[in-house]
C-alpha cells in the first residue's frame, strides 16, 4: 500500500477518490460549526460576544501545529524511503500551514485588543506561534532557493526534521520565558473544561478545517505532479528540437 | 583523529589569515553593541537592564555573519568532494569545520563580551556568568548554523537564507543565555539556565553532525 502510493498515477487516482469526501467534510463542518458558533452559541459570561473569535482562532492553531507534524512526518518518509509523493505532500502542506498560522495570529490579536487591551503581547503561546510561522517561511524559502526540485526537496526535508526536533524545545523555552495565555482547556486529563454548547461548534469547525486541508492537499499535490510532468515534457520537446 | 585535527588546523590557518573572517566578525560585534547606547540613550540604568540581551543578540548575529562561507569555499575549490571521500566519516569532518568556526568566532566573541558588558554598565556579579553562558551557548550557534550553511550550499541567495533558516532554531539559546545573566544580576542562581544551555549544546552536538553530513551529501550529488 505504502510503496504502491509512490506511483504518481495511482496516487492521483486515490486523491481523486478522496477529494469529494474531504470537500464534503470541509463544507459541512465549517458551515455547521461556524454557523452554530457564530450565530447560536451562547456568549461567554466574561468575554461576551468576542468569544466567537475563538471558533476560528482555535481550529487554526490546531491546524497550524497539525500540518507541521504532517510535514515533518512526510519529510521523514522522504528521507528514509525516498518516497517521491511524500515529498510533494510536504511541499504542498507548507503554504497551507503558514496560512493557518497567520490566521491564528491575526484572530488572536483581534481578540487580544478588547480582552487584554493590546494587539500583541510577547506571551509564550503567541511567540511560539510566531516562531512556527518563521519556520514555515524558512521551509518555503528553501524550496524556492534551488532550481533542481530533487535537491530542494531533500534539503527542505532535512530542515523540516531539524525544526520538528527543535520545536518542542522552543515551545518549552518560550513557555518558561513568559506566560499570559490561558492554559489548555479542551484536551485536559479531567475532560474538557468548557461548556458543550461551545465545545460542539468548536469540534465541528475543527473537523471542517481538517477536511479543508485534505481537500487543498489533494488539489495541490495533483497540481504539483502535473507541473512536474509538464516540466519533463518541455525538456523533452526542447531536446527534440535541438536534435531535429 | 589526526585527520580531524588536520581539518581543524587548516580551517584555523584560513580563519586567522588575511582572508579570514575573524577580525570582521569581532568588529561587527563591537560595532553592533556600541550602536545601542547611541540608539536608546546613555542612561546607565537602561543600559544595565538591556545589556545581557544586546550582547547576546549581537553575538548571535555576528556568529551567523561568517556562516554562509563555512562550506561554500570548500565546495567551490573541490575540497568538500575530497572530504566526502576521505575515510573520516563526513559528520566528523563537518564537526571539525564547526569546531574551527567556533574557535574563530564563538570563542573570540565570548572573550570580548566582558569588556562590552563593562561598557554597558552590566552588574559586576553577572559578568563571569555572561562569559560562561556565551562559552556554553556559542558552540550551539556554530552547530545549528552549520546545518543551515550546509542546506543552502549552491542555493540562490544563500547568504540571506542562512539566518532565515537558523535564527528561529536558535531562540532557546538566546532565552537561556540571557536568562542566566539576568538571574545572576538579580542575585538568583544562574545554574538552571546554564544547565539548559549545556543540555542544548549536548543535544545539538550529538544530532547536528548527521544533519550537516546529510545536507553536504545532497550538495555534492
Amino acid at each position: 500500500m505504502f510503496h504502491a502510493l509512490a506511483n504518481p498515477a495511482r496516487f492521483l487516482r486515490l486523491m481523486a477518490a478522496i477529494r469529494p469526501w474531504a470537500a464534503g467534510v470541509a463544507v459541512l463542518g465549517l458551515l455547521s460549526g461556524l454557523g452554530w458558533g457564530l450565530l447560536y452559541s451562547p456568549p461567554d459570561y466574561q468575554q461576551g460576544e468576542t468569544v466567537r473569535i475563538m471558533y476560528i482562532h482555535v481550529p487554526s492553531a490546531w491546524m497550524a501545529m497539525f500540518i507541521y507534524a504532517v510535514m515533518a512526518g512526510a519529510s521523514g518518509v522522504t528521507l528514509i524511503w525516498r518516497h517521491p509523493v511524500a515529498e510533494l505532500a510536504a511541499k504542498a502542506s507548507a503554504p497551507v500551514g503558514a496560512a493557518f498560522t497567520i490566521i491564528c495570529l491575526v484572530t488572536g490579536s483581534l481578540w487580544g485588543k478588547p480582552m487584554w487591551g493590546t494587539w500583541w503581547v510577547w506571551d509564550a503561546r503567541l511567540t511560539s506561534m510566531l516562531i512556527l510561522f518563521f519556520l514555515y517561511l524558512g521551509y518555503i524559502a528553501l524550496w524556492e532557493a534551488f532550481d533542481d526540485p530533487a535537491r530542494a526537496g531533500r534539503a527542505a526535508a532535512i530542515l523540516a526534521l531539524v525544526g520538528a526536533i527543535n520545536l518542542p524545545i522552543i515551545k518549552f523555552s518560550v513557555d518558561w520565558w513568559n506566560t499570559l495565555h490561558q492554559p489548555a482547556s479542551v484536551l485536559t486529563l479531567e475532560g474538557p473544561k468548557i461548556h458543550p454548547d461551545i465545545l460542539w461548534p468548536l469540534i465541528l469547525t475543527a473537523l471542517g478545517a481538517k477536511g479543508y486541508y485534505v481537500w487543498l492537499l489533494t488539489l495541490r499535490v495533483r497540481a504539483e505532479i502535473l507541473s512536474r510532468q509538464a516540466r519533463i515534457l518541455r525538456f523533452a520537446a526542447a531536446t527534440d528540437r535541438r536534435a531535429g | 583523529m589526526s585527520a580531524f585535527l588536520a581539518i581543524v588546523g587548516r580551517d584555523l590557518r584560513l580563519g586567522f589569515g588575511a582572508q579570514g573572517a575573524l577580525l570582521t566578525t569581532l568588529l561587527f560585534f563591537v560595532l553592533a553593541v556600541s550602536l545601542f547606547p547611541l540608539g536608546v540613550g546613555p542612561e546607565p540604568q537602561i543600559l544595565a537592564r538591556i545589556s545581557a540581551g544586546v550582547i547576546w543578540v549581537a553575538a548571535l548575529l555576528a556568529a551567523l555573519l561568517s556562516l554562509d562561507r563555512l562550506f561554500q569555499g570548500d565546495q567551490e575549490d573541490g575540497t568538500l568532494d575530497l572530504l566526502a571521500q576521505a575515510p573520516l566519516p563526513l559528520g566528523l569532518a563537518a564537526l571539525a569545520k564547526v569546531l574551527a568556526h567556533w574557535l574563530t568566532t564563538g570563542l573570540p566573541l565570548s572573550l570580548m563580551a566582558p569588556l562590552l558588558a563593562l561598557l554597558l554598565q552590566m552588574d559586576s556579579e553577572a559578568i563571569p556568568v555572561l562569559l560562561l553562558a556565551l562559552l556554553l551557548g556559542t558552540p550551539s550557534l556554530s552547530l545549528i548554523g552549520a546545518i543551515g550553511a550546509a542546506l543552502t550550499l549552491g542555493a540562490k541567495r544563500g547568504a540571506v537564507l542562512v539566518p532565515l533558516l537558523t535564527l528561529p532554531l536558535l531562540i532557546p539559546v538566546l532565552i537561556f543565555g540571557v536568562g542566566a545573566v539576568e538571574a545572576a544580576a538579580y542575585g538568583l542562581s544562574a545554574s538552571p539556565h546554564l544547565l539548559l544551555l549545556g543540555a542544548f549544546f549536548a543535544g545539538s552536538l550529538a544530532l547536528s553532525p548527521f544533519a550537516i553530513a546529510g545536507a553536504i551529501k545532497l550538495a555534492l550529488e
